[in-house]
């Protein structure tokens, strides 16, 4: 009782004493977005998840950019770079007069410059850089865009000029460094932190040149931006950006209801019509590059038999675990790939239910009276799959009309995934999310002889083909490879295709310039609340 | 059926028994509430009209029948994947009551074994137990159980053993303390000098005289093992679906909190009342069996 | 006295060493990697695993990281998060007192409501109001409390819109962590009705985290109350002729206070416990709720120095409940 009688008397001195600044604030504009998890640090480089790069992305700036709701490549700290001939030499003209921000343990005294570039990457490149290891290195975008074997030398021409020479050509190159993993970070900051000997604090309150400063992180619950007043580019329409973390899809969307929040990532699918339904709602969606599956172990008994892996696909009712578990916010899937993405071979059949005819498979098979198997079920909701334990409920029942009796296993996720790739499973659920929109980065990691599929499957035709397709320049031939790909997975049938699902973004109707990006990127660097 | 209308005649103390604790009314509620939820688990197979794990797939979300849309064939509706309410509460109050029975009942033998060694042997072996109990005792009972199941594996059978792991400590110390208090007594120096063995004075003389405060421990235990299970469950550790268990219904309904108020409070009230009626029994006894506290 | 104090503090040191040890095993015996944790459908390279395993010295034997620990936690190192890479000491200092927060507003809405109704109870034994209280008292003490938030939200938030869905404060408002207690910080805030909102969004958790421990103090004070107004002093006094309401408050309260005030301090790891739930439902950025998303992350070192933390404070609290009943109560000092 006592607490709230000083703090409102507290609250009225201050009152008094800042009466200008309470109404200069009193018309700020704050846009809430409600994000599902907190991020590992503030440095791009360092993280691998969705959840972290964007909680990053606000504070920094990359040498090229993605188009704001697309895919195409355009200026960002380098205002244009020159491509050899040959596609070796890169080089990269920085835009002048780029200011970082400013913290209470940091003033910049110079803008933005080559050295700041030169310092970005070979953080993550260099094991000699001071900072390789801080924060525990492990620079996985970096390595995984093949940067350390590709990158020959990276020099500093001038104050405003860097140029990279690689050991072979590559065409996305100009691309990649678009990735967040590129994201260029204040050498002078760095070299005050190591002096300092807290060089770790560089990753936890970060400094950038993006269009929101970074005020504060409390654990699980707020990140706080701030509209960088000096930002080289369009100023922010917001003057403060709130990331609002709940794990609990519910928990936001009551949030978002209550304009606690504008904007909310990933509602459950069991919410969307009640938020399609409120006046003051609106929905955006967008077809996710992705797919959500059950795999079949090949390599164990009884789905070693092709006749088996059909017989599951005529008896899992696919329309009712949409209806169920992604209710509209899914599209039956047939094909490992999402049907927005080229080469999508429409002619695979659909499932089609056939109880008898499953019956009959299962028995000239040696199955007549079904089999024990057991059915995985991953712990979480990803973005291909909102609830793979009610999946496999629904499944469950289904085999159980053809005598097949599924024990339905968990484990906690990492632990999950290591086994479904060792094998240990006979039906597993698992997914995937595309990276960059080739055919080639579904097929490969999921299905080829050299991945640990979830389906333990190898089949020498299929790995042929898709092989072949990723060493053809000719966009008619992969093509048409890759179709051919499709139809023999859909004879072989190691897996049950349950959905490709749909990325929904509600927002209050109040905010305005938001665009969803292909890649599932959240960006509020355009956006405005009414 | 009004408990103040004269109890027929008993013989002797368990009349006197009846007596005492009928004068509790809550206590009497308490045991008919208990006695119809163990009816109900007896009799589930023949109460419920499904199968609890049964999904009518034209009927997911159904509302119970007194609201606009209810169907006769599930009278409290059903769930997200069509499986009838009814059937899912009554098959989850007998899986209620046998975790409370299972907890209960192995707890209470480790703990009395464990609290009755400390008492007769004594010295290094009281030191070693008493400790170990108060170490349990310094966490956090529902943080010590999350960790336990996260090391076993989520499941029911695991949540029970956790269950059981942090309610360990209040019977072991009970039994040790009255068995101190009985060891200190005329009776039992008496049949130790007439060369009673200790494992025989521990069981046969010592334990019967404490029964009574291990008793209420138990009713209560019951109510603190479905509490912590059903939470366990509620925190996806526990059961796992399509287990009928109601903590763990309640971890999948949440979703549902706009749409389907039923999924979300049927099984909450379902906890209550069962935790209810055992604690209102616990209770009684302990006034009927400890005079002292009985006012 | 001295003694007294001794002796219990000589005692605590063998609990503590246990606590640890437990903790540290408990821990270790989870399965599950925090790295792999967190990578998803991609993967690791066994390479870059066994790196980070020996960064953080998973690759040494369990006793060698046991020892390396304890004698870290006697300098004051309680380890660094996997995931954040913060020390652990920091993250838990900066979230503490939202968990304090949220118990002291529990402890005084149940001692507030409580002991009144406790008292009048027992003085109006047998009445219709006794009977009610006792049986809303068992109900509350039998309450799931995941459940009983839930519907807290259901009713007052959604449906009727009174309160907030969850967190410390509204999003909206920026308030500079100096007590790190929301209530009073929110008055340095430069924004009109921060402190309203943080008041607002304290309402919900503290009914829900303080049914339990009302419905304990409740009954506990009138039962505790029967017994000193049969005791001879009470008779006497009002033999004497001193008004009921006098000897009530004046002779019989003060008495009575004692194991109720016992029980209170008691309660404290329970309230812990209550609190982990309550954190949770309401998304309140506490330790009880940082403890959760750590065993989803596999973040080891937090779990451990985090249990272990709660540890030391319900061994601390239990040490002043012992110390004050030996205050309050000479028979038992020895």
């Amino acid at each position: 009782m006592t607490n709230k009688a000083i703090a409102t008397a507290c609250a009225v001195a201050l009152a008094a004493f800042a009466g200008s600044a309470i109404l200069s604030t009193a018309q700020a504009k704050t846009l809430v977005y409600c994000s599902e998890g907190s991020p590992e640090n503030f440095n791009p480089m360092l993280s691998y998840t969705g959840t972290s790069f964007d909680a990053q992305r606000p504070i920094y700036n990359q040498l090229t950019g993605f188009e704001y709701g697309g895919t195409a490549v355009v200026a960002n700290l380098a205002e244009k770079w020159d491509v050899s001939p040959d596609g070796l030499t890169f080089t990269f003209h920085l835009r002048k007069n780029v200011k970082f921000h400013t913290s209470k343990t940091f003033k910049p005294t110079r803008a933005f410059n080559a050295d700041d570039v030169i310092f970005s990457f070979e953080r993550q490149w260099k094991k000699e850089n001071p900072f390789f290891k801080v924060s525990g290195g492990g620079y996985d975008y970096f390595t995984d865009m093949d940067m350390p074997k590709l990158l020959k030398s990276l020099d500093k021409i001038d104050d405003h000029t860097v140029r990279f020479v690689l050991n072979e050509p590559n065409a996305p190159f100009v691309a990649n460094l678009a990735m967040d993993f590129a994201s260029i970070q204040s050498k002078e900051y760095a070299d005050q932190m190591l002096k300092a000997g807290k060089p770790e604090l560089i990753d936890q309150e970060p400094i950038g040149t993006g269009p929101f400063e970074f005020v504060q992180y409390v654990k699980d619950a707020t990140i706080r931006y701030k509209a960088f007043a000096a930002y080289f580019g369009t100023k922010p329409k917001v003057d403060t950006l709130v990331f609002s973390i709940s794990k609990d899809p519910a928990v936001r969307v009551a949030k978002l209801k209550a304009n606690e929040c504008q904007v909310a990532f990933g509602p459950r699918p069991a919410d969307l019509p009640d938020l399609k339904a409120d006046k003051n709602l609106t929905v955006l969606a967008q077809s996710g590059l992705n797919i959500g599956y059950i795999g079949m172990n090949t390599k164990k008994k009884p789905f070693d038999d092709v006749r088996v892996r059909k017989a599951m696909t005529m008896v899992i009712d696919q329309k009712s675990i949409l209806d169920a578990v992604y209710q509209g916010s899914g599209q039956p899937a047939k094909n490992l790939i999402p049907p927005t993405m080229w080469s999508y071979n429409d002619k695979v059949p659909a499932y089609k239910m056939d109880i008898a005819g499953a019956k009959k498979l299962l028995a000239e098979a040696g199955y007549p009276d079904g089999f024990e198997t057991d059915l995985w079920a991953m712990p979480v909701q990803r973005p291909y799959n909102p609830d793979a334990r009610r999946i496999a409920e629904l499944v469950q029942a289904d085999l159980a009309k053809i005598g097949v009796k599924a024990k339905i296993v968990s484990y906690e996720w990492g632990d999950y995934r290591k086994r479904v790739q060792a094998g240990e499973h006979q039906m597993a659920q698992l997914g995937w999310t595309g990276d960059n929109g080739d055919p080639d980065n579904f097929f490969v990691p999921l299905a080829a002889c050299s991945s640990k599929n979830a389906a333990q499957w190898c089949d020498k035709e299929f790995d042929d083909l898709v092989t072949k397709a990723v060493k053809s320049t000719n966009l008619a031939e992969r093509t048409k490879l890759y179709q051919q790909a499709q139809e023999v997975m859909n004879k072989q049938s190691p897996y049950f295709f349950i959905a490709h699902s749909l990325v929904h973004l509600p927002m209050r109707k109040t905010v305005t310039g938001y665009k969803m990006s292909p890649f599932g990127a959240h960006r509020f660097d355009a956006t405005d609340v009414k | 059926m009004s408990p103040t209308t004269a109890p027929p005649p008993m013989p002797g103390r368990l009349a006197l028994f009846w007596r005492s604790y009928a004068e509790n009314r809550g206590a009497v509620v308490g045991l008919v509430l208990m006695a119809a939820l163990i009816v109900i688990s007896a009799l589930a197979d023949v109460l419920s009209l499904h199968s609890p794990i049964e999904q009518f797939r034209q009927h997911f979300l159904i509302p119970p029948i007194w609201q606009e849309g209810g169907l006769w064939d599930f009278p409290l509706g059903t769930d997200d994947v069509g499986r009838d309410m009814l059937s899912r509460l009554i098959h989850g109050a007998r899986l209620s009551i046998i975790i409370g029975f299972s907890v209960a009942s192995l707890a209470l033998i480790t703990g009395t074994t464990l609290g009755l060694l400390a008492a007769f042997a004594g010295g290094m072996v009281d030191i070693f137990i008493m400790r170990l109990m108060d170490i349990l005792l310094v966490f956090p009972s529902l943080l010590l159980a999350i960790v336990i199941v996260a090391i076993l594996g989520p499941g029911l059978f695991n949540a029970m053993l956790a269950v059981v792991v942090v309610t360990l400590p209040g019977y072991t110390r009970l039994a040790r303390a009255s068995a101190l208090a009985e060891l200190a007594r005329d009776y039992v120096t008496a049949s130790r000098s007439a060369g009673a063995k200790t494992f025989r004075l521990m069981f046969d003389t010592v334990l019967p005289n404490c029964a009574a405060p291990l008793i209420v421990q138990v009713s209560l235990g019951f109510a603190v093992a479905i509490l912590d299970a059903a939470a366990l469950g509620f925190l996806g550790l526990g059961a796992q679906p399509p287990t009928p268990e109601w903590g763990t219904m309640l971890s999948g309904a949440l979703q549902f909190y706009q749409r389907a108020w039923w999924v979300l409070a049927l099984p909450g009230f379902a906890i209550l009342f069962t935790v209810l009626a055992f604690n209102l029994v616990g209770d009684g006894l302990r006034d009927a069996l400890d005079p002292k506290l009985k006012r | 006295m001295l003694r007294f104090l001794f002796s219990r503090i000589l005692l605590i040191i063998p609990t503590f060493i246990g606590v640890t040890f437990l903790a540290f095993l408990l821990i270790h015996l989870v399965p599950g990697d925090p790295i792999e944790a967190r990578v998803g459908e991609h993967g690791i390279t066994e390479e870059r695993l066994a790196e980070l395993r020996h960064e953080f010295g998973y690759d040494q034997p369990l006793w060698k990281q046991f020892i390396d620990y304890e004698i870290g936690v006697l300098q004051g190192d309680f380890g660094v998060s996997v995931v954040t890479r913060e020390p652990v000491l920091k993250e838990f200092i900066t979230l503490f007192p939202a968990t304090i927060e949220l118990s002291l507003a529990a402890i005084l809405f149940a001692m507030l409501i409580g002991l009144p109704l406790g008292v009048i109870a027992a003085v109006k034994r047998g009445s219709a109001f006794d009977y009610g209280l006792m049986g809303i008292s068992v109900t509350g003490a039998s309450m799931p409390i995941f459940w009983w938030g839930l519907m807290m939200i259901l009713v007052f938030s959604v449906s009727l819109g009174i309160t907030p869905v969850s967190g410390r404060i509204s999003d909206v408002f920026f308030v500079e962590p100096w007590s790190g207690f929301m209530t009073v910080d929110c008055a340095w805030s430069e924004d009109e009705g921060a402190c309203a909102s943080a008041w607002s969004h304290l309402v919900l958790p503290t009914i829900v985290l303080g049914t339990i421990p009302l419905a304990i103090i409740a009954r506990m004070t009138r039962s505790s109350m029967l017994e000193v107004l049969n005791e001879d002093y009470v008779r006497t006094a009002r033999a004497k002729g001193l008004s009921g309401n006098r000897v009530v408050i004046v002779h019989a309260l003060r008495n009575a206070l004692i194991p109720v005030v016992t029980v209170i301090g008691l309660s404290v790891s329970g309230l812990l416990g209550g609190a982990i739930l309550t954190e949770t439902i309401f998304s309140w950025p506490g330790v009880g709720h940082w403890l959760v998303e750590s065993i989803a992350r596999r973040d080891y070192p937090v779990l451990q120095t985090g249990t272990l933390l709660i540890a030391v404070l319900v061994i601390l609290v239990n040490l002043g409940v012992d110390l004050l009943y030996g205050f309050l109560n000479p028979r038992i000092r020895r």
